[in-house]
């Protein structure tokens, strides 16, 4: 039942046992963490669409693996899949590996995601328009458009029952997503729930973000002070949740803690921050709370740092007052100017990136940014390195002012 | 958990009186002709007509340019909230939105995606924005100055009940103080051109319904509970999901003989098979809000629980069951309860 749902007096510890990632560095925890450690960036000329009228031509595209194997889905079936769909696919494979999981007849979904299938939604409307009477593979294109289908091929894949949650919170829905999976444990609503984000690549978003004067013309530079903007990206990331109690007693091996969760809205504008970052500042401030440490204990923040004038600086001053005097102490980089921003996948990315930090103790530099802002007070990474890290946090911001910040702890 | 409002906009009209109106005469609203470009012939759709005098909201700088789903979700939440609107505002209630979407802004993205394909040098900075799913959920917010959390779910028509059981979650908690929950859809020929691919009978509609959720077990209407969604999918099929459902909510019923059934049945037997299948035992009042108002989708299931609401509100019944056999998702449902039945045993 939904609701009421149980409600622990003592809450659950959240473990992260499993995790799977897919980015335009390429499929797998290991060519990710190689990819991020070393700050390289994966971009190239958009393939996917023409954009050859737009004002900016690279982003950081996935190359999918051309014959994919997906259980308990033939051929036609995964041919047919929306790009979107196959990213979330081959991720949740990995983290479903990862997990060692077997057998789990019911599983919350809790999932991420700004656009769903919408390359199957413009080729559907493209045949609406040009071919207005001509109805073959409509109904394939518009099924597998619906947000709800990826995770429903998930569901059919992997053979679970369970509620499906998907969360469309803009750019900050995979958090929220990573986040809301994390309460539901927490509070007792669930054992274990898979959750994530995803979203691949489309004309329209594409299109969306370079008529709004948002993309980089030049190179994405997260936090520097010439920053002219951010860089797209796609992919998806899974992570299998599971309650401490739960993960331990059938052996599992526990890779980090969600220790906190803090979700707040910025009712400034609909596509600008409020310059003070007082949201970031509620989402941040929201989630040290709940795992009960202070902003000193933080080792490194990874932060929304898209690219762009506003979010960069307003996250600044977020990070800046948010932590006071433990400001300079504090590690930061974004990595958006090594694979894009992923929206809907972006905070899964980085959820999965934070784990690989505590279980790896290194720091991804942004070797794109030469010259920080100088209204950074914190350490702004943009080498290589090792460092020893306990706590990490990762915020997402979004259009429409959804704020969410997410804190990992490591598990020994 | 009381539900402390509820707002709509329909077909109807804009506001609760002439929705009860309409659901009281039992009689399906006439549906108007939406030109399909390319097709000979038109759509046949329910849309929400103008309203009366234009709503004060839509002075508010965030609104000036919104998408007609943004007004629909302004006037239900507002309805819904009620006299509370001005503790929102001073913040004296911690308010919680929870939004449950199908379509979502619709004739925005489609807008956008065709100025895109003409021309995307000129496609318009200014609708972009708008085609995002949470711009609705975020209009609301800013509003209302609500700073708290705030998610935009989307999904099949069963996504609002949900929805709503995430909200009171959120309650319990302590998240928020009072949880706004909310389905809208929009019209746009994209929709019913989709929804003629499965079947030709189904008149698609639009509008929004609100739910106010605050803590409390005084009198007036609770949100009892709502079941496990039902997955259907290779493994399960419809009809096994929507009996799975039913058994669940009955269970929960204290008195089937004075309990209502709002189902969301629309008078197409290949798409109602599974819900009337599930239900066909059933004896007590029924009342399909669909048949009335069109195929709605996350609109249409918030109606069917603003309906609920509304009529035990009235003093029609004690108990009222929310069935929801969704498109392409899961069966999930609901129940209210007027705090005056005993707990289920």
């Amino acid at each position: 039942m939904l609701y009421p749902a149980p409600h622990l007096e003592i809450k659950e510890r959240v473990a992260v046992t499993g995790v799977g990632i897919l980015t335009s560095f390429g499929p797998g925890w290991s060519i990710n963490a190689e990819g991020f450690r070393a700050g390289n960036p994966a971009f190239r000329e958009v393939t996917l669409f023409d954009v050859s009228q737009q004002r900016a031509r690279k982003a950081a595209e996935i190359d999918l693996p051309p014959d994919p194997e997906i259980p308990n889905l033939t051929k036609q079936q995964i041919k047919r899949l929306d790009r979107a769909a196959l990213m979330l696919l081959l991720a949740a494979q990995e983290a479903w590996t990862h997990a060692g999981w077997k057998d789990v007849a019911q599983l919350p979904v809790v999932l991420g995601t700004t656009s769903g299938g919408m390359n199957s939604g413009q080729d559907y409307y493209q045949q609406a328009i040009h071919h207005p009477l001509a109805f073959r593979n409509q109904a394939s294109r518009l099924s597998q458009y619906h947000c709800q289908r990826q995770p429903l091929e998930l569901a059919n894949a992997f053979g679970f029952g369970g509620p499906i949650t998907l969360i469309a919170n803009a750019c900050a829905s995979g958090s929220n997503a990573v986040g809301h999976a994390a309460e539901l444990i927490r509070n007792g609503a669930a054992r274990q729930v898979l959750t994530g984000g995803y979203d691949a690549l489309s004309h329209l978003v594409f299109s969306g973000f370079d008529s709004l004067q948002a993309l980089s013309t030049t190179v994405c530079r997260p936090f520097d002070s010439a920053r002219d903007g951010l860089a797209l990206g796609e992919g998806a990331a899974i992570l299998t949740l599971e309650s401490f109690t739960f993960a331990k007693k059938r052996g599992a091996k526990i890779l980090a803690e969600i220790a906190g969760y803090g979700a707040s809205t910025d009712c400034h504008h609909l596509t600008q921050p409020q310059p003070n970052g007082d949201a970031a500042f509620e989402s941040m401030r929201l989630a040290a709370l709940q795992a009960g440490i202070n902003p000193g204990q933080v080792d490194y923040i990874n932060a929304h740092g898209t690219g762009t004038m506003l979010n960069d600086s307003a996250e600044t001053e977020a990070i800046n007052r948010w932590a006071g005097e433990a400001a300079p102490g504090i590690k930061v980089s974004s990595t958006k100017g090594s694979i894009g921003h992923c929206l809907g996948a972006a905070g899964a990315i980085e959820a999965a990136l934070c784990v690989m930090v505590l279980q790896e103790q290194w720091l991804p530099p942004s070797p794109a940014t030469t010259n920080p802002a100088a209204e950074c007070r914190f350490q702004y990474i943009r080498r290589p390195g090792t460092a020893a890290c306990e706590y990490v946090l990762s915020n997402s911001f979004g259009f429409g002012g959804a704020n969410a910040s997410l804190i990992f702890r490591r598990t020994v | 958990m009381v539900v402390a409002g509820v707002g709509v906009v329909s077909p109807a009209g804009w506001g609760i009186p002439s929705f009860r109106q309409v659901l009281s005469g039992g009689i399906p609203l006439a549906a108007s002709e939406m030109l399909r470009p390319g097709w000979p012939k038109p759509l046949r759709v329910l849309r929400v007509p103008p309203p009366q005098k234009k709503p004060e909201f839509l002075s508010h700088p965030r609104l000036r340019r919104s998408s007609p789903i943004s007004q629909f979700f302004l006037a239900a939440g507002l309805e819904a909230l009620g006299e509370d609107v001005s503790k929102v505002r001073d913040g004296s209630i911690k308010l919680g939105i929870v939004v449950a979407t199908f379509s979502g802004c619709v004739n925005y993205s489609r807008r956008f995606y065709d100025e895109t394909l003409r021309d995307p040098a000129s496609a318009s900075p200014l609708v972009f924005p708008e085609t995002v799913f949470n711009a609705p959920a975020s209009h609301l917010a800013a509003y209302l100055g609500c700073r708290a959390i705030n998610y935009t779910l989307v999904g099949d028509p069963g996504t609002f009940l949900q929805a709503l059981a995430m909200a009171a979650g959120w309650i319990e908690e302590k998240r928020v103080d009072a949880c706004l929950v909310l389905g809208a859809e929009e019209m746009d020929w994209l929709t019913g051109d989709a929804f003629r691919l499965f079947s030709r009978k189904v008149c698609v509609s639009e509008g929004a319904g609100a739910l106010y959720l605050r803590p409390g077990d005084g009198s007036g209407v609770h949100l009892k509970s709502v079941t496990d969604s039902f997955l259907f999918n290779r493994q399960t099929q419809r009809t096994v999901a929507a009996k799975n459902m039913t058994n669940a909510l009955l269970s929960q019923v204290r008195d089937h003989e004075g309990a209502c059934l709002w189902d969301g049945c629309q008078d197409v037997p290949s798409l109602d098979r599974a819900e009337t299948e599930a239900w066909k035992s059933w004896t007590g009042s029924r009342f399909s809000v669909k048949k009335i108002l069109g195929e709605g989708l996350a609109t249409t299931s918030a109606w069917q629980c603003v309906a609920a609401v509304d009529a035990m509100a009235e003093n029609n019944g004690a108990e009222a069951l929310v069935s929801v056999v969704g498109c392409n998702q899961q069966a999930i449902g609901a129940l209210f309860a007027k705090n005056s039945v005993a707990e289920p045993v």
